[in-house]
């Protein structure tokens, strides 16, 4: 070892540096490495050691570790895009033609767009790879139900969004997939059953008070169902998944980590 | 070229492409010892190496490109939405080739008594996070950076004209990862294929490692040990869930009726309606009686015809071919699996009804908006 330090070096011993990341110094022992993920709230996602394959991207595929990048990815410009668009049926349209015309070299709204669809098939890839290296297998049967409902939730959260621009394209795929909710058995008004819930002549379940109506907030789709579409694709859902994606990670560590032969 | 085109146009006819698909499924990826040891001797692994892995790839993007040669083609493939779409089927066949050629790899592996590739000797094999997984996710995230760049410099996102419920287009479209859904409606009504169906499809998943209760083959790519299993995802999530995606977005025009990928989506293009309910093959075909008053007798051979699928066959395959299932799983589990299987069969069963038979419902009470 030389006395001399390198620029980067002295940097990294100083007041400030050692101050920000715990522990300090430029890593380069095994302890000091091990103490760089245990000492940074990011990096203790991981556990400090992995198996060999576990880095090998033949294995993983990344594309849990995608999904997670591209719901940031997602965060960070929806809230970007939350800054010009109101979701009212009269200016919703207006501000996505603002955003397409008026911003030079705009690409938020693609980036949200093309995100949203490259997460749904991120996912899908990520359960694949789970499933063909049979890692649903105890003790981890818990983390893919939980990964189901996460699958769900980003299908939701993309259905959702797809509303917002109020264009043509959204609200007829609202419509197709909002009139499903109709026909649900027994809660909804064109579905099976629904009949069944009543008292003499008067239905409990009607077009005014059925799945559908709660989906779209009204008989047709309006005002209420783009207000309520927008807070659960800013808000609600994005809450949900948020606790889910949790307790998905915190159980890959506790369930062993990263799956392996045994 | 034309007739290249219309040979294209004509087996990719739902009727055509979907039993094409459904014969070689098995073989492809055998769910049994016998299928298995076909798929051996007619060398069908050999899609799993790279000169596989080449022809597969270089065979869809020659299809890709010459296909944008035509109007037709083209102005669907390029649609901004449905461009996702042709990256997932390049997608697809690249990560199923990946973890097949793993599986079969590490099956060699064992069946000479060595250990799998993941294999590691524990704690000797560990590597530190810092920084040998650390960087790996720093470069994919910046890949990826650069690439959703690209991608969102390169193709504008859509926006058509302003929302008008009085004017739907035809035909309506859910977004492009519903539409394995929206193909359903064809063979059923909206409560099963909106409702039911997706239900169905979250519970079976979540309960597929409680059904597929073998500790063995986790945390390596294995085929041979796990055949059934692997055998029937890869059937739903690629045959079920992707071949009909992308048959709904390719392959379905004005009035949700078929046309070919080099085919003008004529919208005035007329389709027979031509289907005929199970009580009416019985009562109005075949005794020649007329359907009769009471909703019970009218729809009893629906009735028993299902309640045999669901309630007699499962009790009839415990005691026959699938004993063996029976026995390793015990009852719950086995009817829970046999029940789930028996719904996923009933789409590919319901869709050879409607074309060989135009049969539209085996049950129909509108009465009670009831139809299946």
């Amino acid at each position: 070892m030389s006395e001399k330090k390198s620029l980067f070096e002295k940097l990294a011993s100083g007041q400030i540096w050692t101050s920000i990341f715990r522990g300090g110094g430029v890593p380069r022992s095994r302890r000091q490495r091990m103490m760089v993920v245990l000492n940074s709230v990011f990096l203790h996602l991981h556990p400090v050691r992995l198996p060999k394959h576990a880095v090998k991207l033949k294995f993983t595929w990344c594309m849990g570790g995608l999904s997670f990048f591209i719901f940031l990815i997602l965060t960070i410009s929806g809230i970007l895009l939350m800054f010009y668009y109101r979701p009212t049926i009269e200016y919703a349209y207006t501000d996505m033609m603002d955003l397409t015309e008026q911003v030079p070299f705009g690409i938020m709204r693609e980036i949200h767009r093309w995100g949203a669809h490259a997460m749904v098939i991120t996912v899908w890839l990520h359960m694949f790879r789970v499933f063909m290296t049979g890692s649903y297998k105890p003790p981890r049967e818990f983390n893919w139900a939980i990964g189901v409902i996460l699958l769900v939730l980003t299908l939701l959260l993309s259905f959702t969004g797809y509303l917002l621009p109020w264009d043509q394209l959204a609200i007829w795929a609202i419509a197709v997939g909002s009139n499903m909710a109709g026909a649900t058995p027994f809660l909804g008004a064109e579905g099976p059953g629904s009949a069944l819930l009543a008292i003499g002549d008067i239905n409990f379940i009607t077009k005014v008070s059925d799945a559908r109506f709660g989906l779209i907030g009204g008989r047709f789709l309006g005002e209420a169902t783009l207000l309520r579409f927008y807070v659960l694709h800013c808000i609600g859902l994005p809450f949900i998944i948020m606790i889910f994606m949790a307790v998905h990670f915190w159980r890959i560590r506790k369930d062993g980590g990263i799956s392996t032969p045994v | 070229m034309e007739s290249f085109k219309s040979v294209i146009n004509y087996i990719s006819n739902p009727t055509i492409l979907v039993t094409a698909v459904l014969l070689i499924f098995p073989f492809i990826f055998p769910p049994t010892e016998w299928f298995y040891k076909i798929n051996k001797r007619l060398r069908l692994d050999k899609l799993w190496t790279g000169k596989g892995l080449l022809v597969m790839t270089v065979v869809t993007i020659s299809f890709f490109i010459f296909g944008l040669g035509d109007y037709n083609f083209k102005s669907i493939v390029l649609k901004p939405d449905n461009v996702p779409i042709s990256g997932l089927i390049l997608l697809l066949i690249f990560f199923t080739w990946l973890s097949m050629s793993q599986a079969y790899k590490n099956d060699a592996l064992v069946e000479k008594g060595k250990s799998v590739d993941e294999y590691y000797d524990a704690p000797n094999d560990k590597v530190l996070v810092w920084p040998d997984l650390v960087y790996v996710e720093l470069i994919s995230l910046i890949l990826f950076s650069a690439f959703m760049l690209i991608w969102s410099i390169g193709l504008p996102a859509p926006l058509e004209q302003p929302a008008n419920p009085a004017e739907s287009p035809n035909p309506a479209k859910a977004p492009w990862y519903f539409l394995g859904l929206q193909e359903m409606l064809v063979y059923f009504d909206p409560w099963y294929a909106g409702v039911v169906l997706p239900t169905f499809i979250i519970v079976g998943l979540m309960a597929i490692p409680y059904i597929d209760s073998d500790p063995n083959g986790s945390g390596y790519y294995s085929y041979k040990d796990r055949k059934l299993s692997v055998s029937i995802y890869l059937f739903g999530w690629l045959i079920l869930w992707n071949v009909l995606i992308v048959i709904g977005t390719f392959l379905r025009g004005p009035n949700w009726g078929f046309f070919g990928p080099f085919e003008y989506w004529d919208s005035h293009r007329l389709e027979a309606l031509t289907n005929v309910n199970l009580s009416e093959f019985v009562y109005v075909k075949w005794l020649e009686i007329g359907l009769p008053q009471s909703i019970l007798l009218r729809e009893a051979p629906g009735l028993i015809l299902v309640f045999i699928f669901i309630g007699v066959l499962p009790v009839l395959l415990a005691k026959t071919i699938l004993k063996k299932y029976y026995e390793d799983l015990g009852p719950s589990r086995y009817s829970i699996f046999v029940v789930l299987m028996i719904f996923g069969a009933l789409l590919p069963l319901k869709m050879y009804l409607r074309w060989l038979f135009n049969l539209k419902y085996l049950i129909s009470i509108p009465e009670y908006f009831f139809n299946f």
